[in-house]
């Protein structure tokens, strides 16, 4: 048995690498004495493709971003040049790469990063701080005055700015507006109030084709950290619970979690009114798009993203006439009022930030690229490509009534993930019981036991609380 | 007296040639293998506070890979020790293993044309690369779109999900398509060691086909068997292709060992743990070989005696 060669690979090319710096560090003494340094080189990574996934963000980055920050750069007399490192891989390979890359020593200058996975990264010294990295001129940014704290939130941990939040989402329920009509339901206003209602909706569509799937709430493995958000985390704020106790412990037996589990019974096994088979394939995610595109499916669990970019006309999985055919409603809780701080609805939030690589070898223009990127204007020109949620006050989405109604109905009722160093793992665990839930392969209270387990192995037995299933409070 | 010294110099110059071979041997394969070692007792990762504080934790990684509590759940470990014995023992040993065998043998009696033919066209399945052929499978098997249902459909039978309601049974088949090629060779290169004369002679006595691969084929190349059988039984405990296919799943019914390590230590960056499973890997497939090593004595004795 030996380590995967990367591992090896890298410890040998380390070696190469000191070595290739010393001589470079000569030369470069020798060069400066003759003639001005080469132009400093900074990358951003970003998970975009031009042409491919998130293609707005890339062709932003491309036509507004490079060259807006080489000209800025040149007016102060730096000369600079930027490279952009497009990922196609999912979120999920992103972070592998960069903690890959940033545990070496390598990566892009500038990297998008998922805010969740901070703690991870700094407890492993993955990140600094960004005043660390690149000096105080990151604690007095003028950016920081418009982000509020809540957004601030999603890249502090212990007291310290990680990097700079870019956009929010929000989650909530999409539905066909031609499939309700057909069934005889509210096509223009559809909210329900309670689980019950969404599974009465989701009956009537059922009863128009049997054997169609008009309900997608995600569940499994497959779906990886959208099963947590899109489904899971939905479900649990609308019984009132949350995955930590008052005093930090992982809930790992609880009566709001046994309901959320009964749900995904109901709807994926005893009345299918969800595909199982979705939820389950390597490429489900895809395919839970191309099949509300396609009109097979009428409901579905997602974040605001899978509206404005999407299925937005332009989008992967186009809906030429989305605005009229695709309503959204709140998420409602599992009966009115039973939600997390006492709320009739729910949404979760997450949020895409940029981070600096600590071993950045030009930080200060690493930095000054990142704060460019997130200034007013430049944000405001990023909106023209692809509307958002964007953090910053004064950036609001210019023409987009969706985005403008989304925000303001859901940002007061959202809730965020834990800022922890177990969630990931916890997370993953979470994907594990539901699969076996909509697999079929054990009923809601053998799954819970079974993650009641797992969860004891991560974060230590005195870390974890199991609530009493009939009252809701207990050992 | 001169030849001693002349052995002597050469052992020195032979040796001063091997050092170079050796230490990267040594720097590449021996130490990373006793440093998988040392990490499997220790809680290194690579995300998280252990990442930067690495602790001896003695025989944790291994004690909760074995804890009762977590042993058979889903997606645990012991699903996955039991799915990959039976992954070998049907996609390695009854599929590679025997369908080598019979393809050597019937190509045996092929002319030169169809005998190149037939192994060309196994070979191809050897040599192509791992996700070219993840990916023409994937798109073979699709329930929708796929070219084998596309067949099925024209002979008006139902369309079947494989990579959804028989995962299992596609990589067992899947392996065996790709890796037969070996064996085949092997085999066939076996089979041309033996004296034609002693399958003349069993002809003319009229023995049938069968009688004469157990009674003169089989005895004659056991070794090869054996090495044949080490070495398909390592390659398929380490296998990673199945995960282009169906990455483990669904619901981890192809959660074969080197997915279940892959998870760990590569996407729950738990390299203590990860290294603890590839040590348990290593000491099962030390355990087949010894087997194989000693039924093929056991086999070699028997054969003196008679």
């Amino acid at each position: 048995m030996t380590p995967p060669p990367h591992i090896r690979l890298t410890h040998r090319a380390s070696i190469v690498r000191s070595g290739a710096r010393v001589a470079v560090l000569l030369l470069g003494a020798a060069a400066c004495a003759l003639a001005q340094a080469d132009p400093a080189e900074v990358s951003i990574a970003c998970r975009c493709v031009e042409g491919g996934v998130n293609g707005s963000e890339a062709r932003w980055l491309k036509q507004y971003v490079v060259p807006g920050y080489v000209a800025a750069a040149r007016a102060q007399g730096r000369e600079v040049t930027v490279k952009l490192r497009e990922f196609a891989g999912s979120a999920e390979q992103m972070s592998q790469q960069l903690a890959l890359d940033f545990a070496t020593g390598q990566g892009a200058d500038v990297a998008e990063f998922d805010g969740f996975q901070i703690p991870g990264f700094v407890d492993a010294d993955l990140l600094k701080p960004l005043d660390e990295v690149a000096g105080p001129e990151a604690n007095t940014w003028e950016g920081w005055s418009h982000i509020p704290n809540s957004a601030q939130a999603l890249v502090r941990f212990r007291g310290k700015r990680y990097g700079v939040p870019e956009q929010t989402d929000v989650r909530m329920i999409f539905y066909r507006r031609d499939r309700f009509r057909a069934a005889g339901l509210d096509a223009d206003h559809w909210q329900p109030h309670s689980w019950d209602d969404i599974l009465a909706a989701a009956r009537k569509l059922k009863a128009l084709d049997p054997r169609g799937y008009p309900l997608q709430v995600n569940a499994g493995v497959a779906m990886g950290e959208a099963t947590t958000m899109q489904g899971w985390l939905m479900l649990l704020a609308g019984t009132g619970e949350e995955l930590r106790d008052g005093q930090g412990r992982w809930i790992v037996r609880s009566p709001g979690m046994l309901a959320a589990l009964d749900f995904y019974k109901t709807v994926y096994i005893d009345e299918k009114l969800g595909e199982a088979r979705t939820q389950r394939l390597v490429s489900g995610r895809n395919r839970s798009f191309t099949d509300f595109q396609r009109g097979r499916s009428a409901i579905l669990v997602e974040s605001n993203w899978f509206y404005y970019t999407a299925i937005d006309p332009q989008g992967d999985f186009p809906i030429a006439d989305r605005d009229d055919i695709v309503g959204w409603a709140k998420m409602p809780a599992r009966t009115p009022g039973s939600a997390v701080r006492g709320q009739d609805f729910v949404s979760v939030s997450g949020g895409n930030s940029f981070v600096l690589n600590p071993h950045s070898r030009h930080p200060r223009e690493a930095w000054s690229l990142l704060a460019f990127m997130n200034s007013a204007p430049a944000l405001r020109s990023y909106q023209e490509y692809n509307e958002h949620l964007c953090v910053r006050d004064d950036v609001l989405p210019p023409h987009s009534q969706f985005l403008r109604d989304s925000g303001r109905e859901l940002l007061p009722l959202t809730t965020i993930r834990p800022i922890d160093a177990d969630y990931e793992k916890v997370s993953a665990e979470i994907q594990r019981m539901t699969e076996s839930v909509i697999a079929g392969k054990l009923s809601p209270r053998a799954a819970m036991a079974e993650y009641a387990a797992a969860v004891k192995q991560i974060v230590g037995a005195d870390h974890v609380v199991a609530l009493d299933l009939a009252q809701g409070e207990g050992s | 007296m001169s030849s001693l010294r002349g052995a002597n110099v050469s052992s020195r110059t032979g040796a001063a040639f091997m050092t170079p071979a050796a230490l990267l041997i040594g720097l590449f394969v021996v130490f990373p293998f006793f440093w998988i070692i040392a990490v499997s007792f220790s809680n290194r990762s690579l995300l998280g506070a252990n990442a930067l504080h690495p602790q001896f934790v003695g025989l944790k990684n291994y004690l909760d890979l074995f804890d009762p509590a977590t042993f058979w759940s889903q997606g645990g470990f012991g699903p996955s020790l039991w799915l990959t014995i039976q992954f070998v023992v049907l996609s390695a040993l009854c599929g590679q293993v025997l369908l080598g065998l019979v393809l050597a043998w019937i190509s045996r009696e092929l002319s030169p044309r169809a005998k190149s033919l037939l192994q060309g066209i196994v070979m191809l399945a050897w040599i192509l690369p791992d996700v070219v052929v993840g990916f023409a499978w994937f798109a073979y098997l699709d329930r929708d779109a796929g070219t084998l249902n596309q067949l099925l459909h024209g002979l008006h039978i139902p369309a079947a999900d494989f990579l959804i309601e028989h995962p299992f049974l596609t990589i067992c088949v899947f392996n065996a398509w790709r890796g037969a090629a070996f064996s085949m060779m092997l085999f066939d290169a076996a089979l041309q060691s033996i004296p034609p004369s002693y399958l003349e002679t069993a002809d003319v006595v009229g023995a049938s086909s069968w009688q004469k691969l157990r009674d003169i084929v089989l005895p004659l190349i056991r070794g090869h068997i054996v090495t044949d059988l080490i070495l398909i039984t390592m390659w398929t405990f380490n296998v990673f292709t199945p995960f282009l296919l169906t990455a483990g799943g669904p619901s981890f019914e192809t959660d074969i060992l080197p997915i279940y390590t892959y998870r760990i230590a590569f996407k729950s960056f738990e390299f203590g743990k990860g290294a603890a499973i590839g040590v348990i890997v290593m000491l099962i497939n030390l355990a087949f070989s010894l087997v194989y090593l000693r039924l093929a004595q056991r086999g070699l004795r028997a054969g003196r005696k008679t």
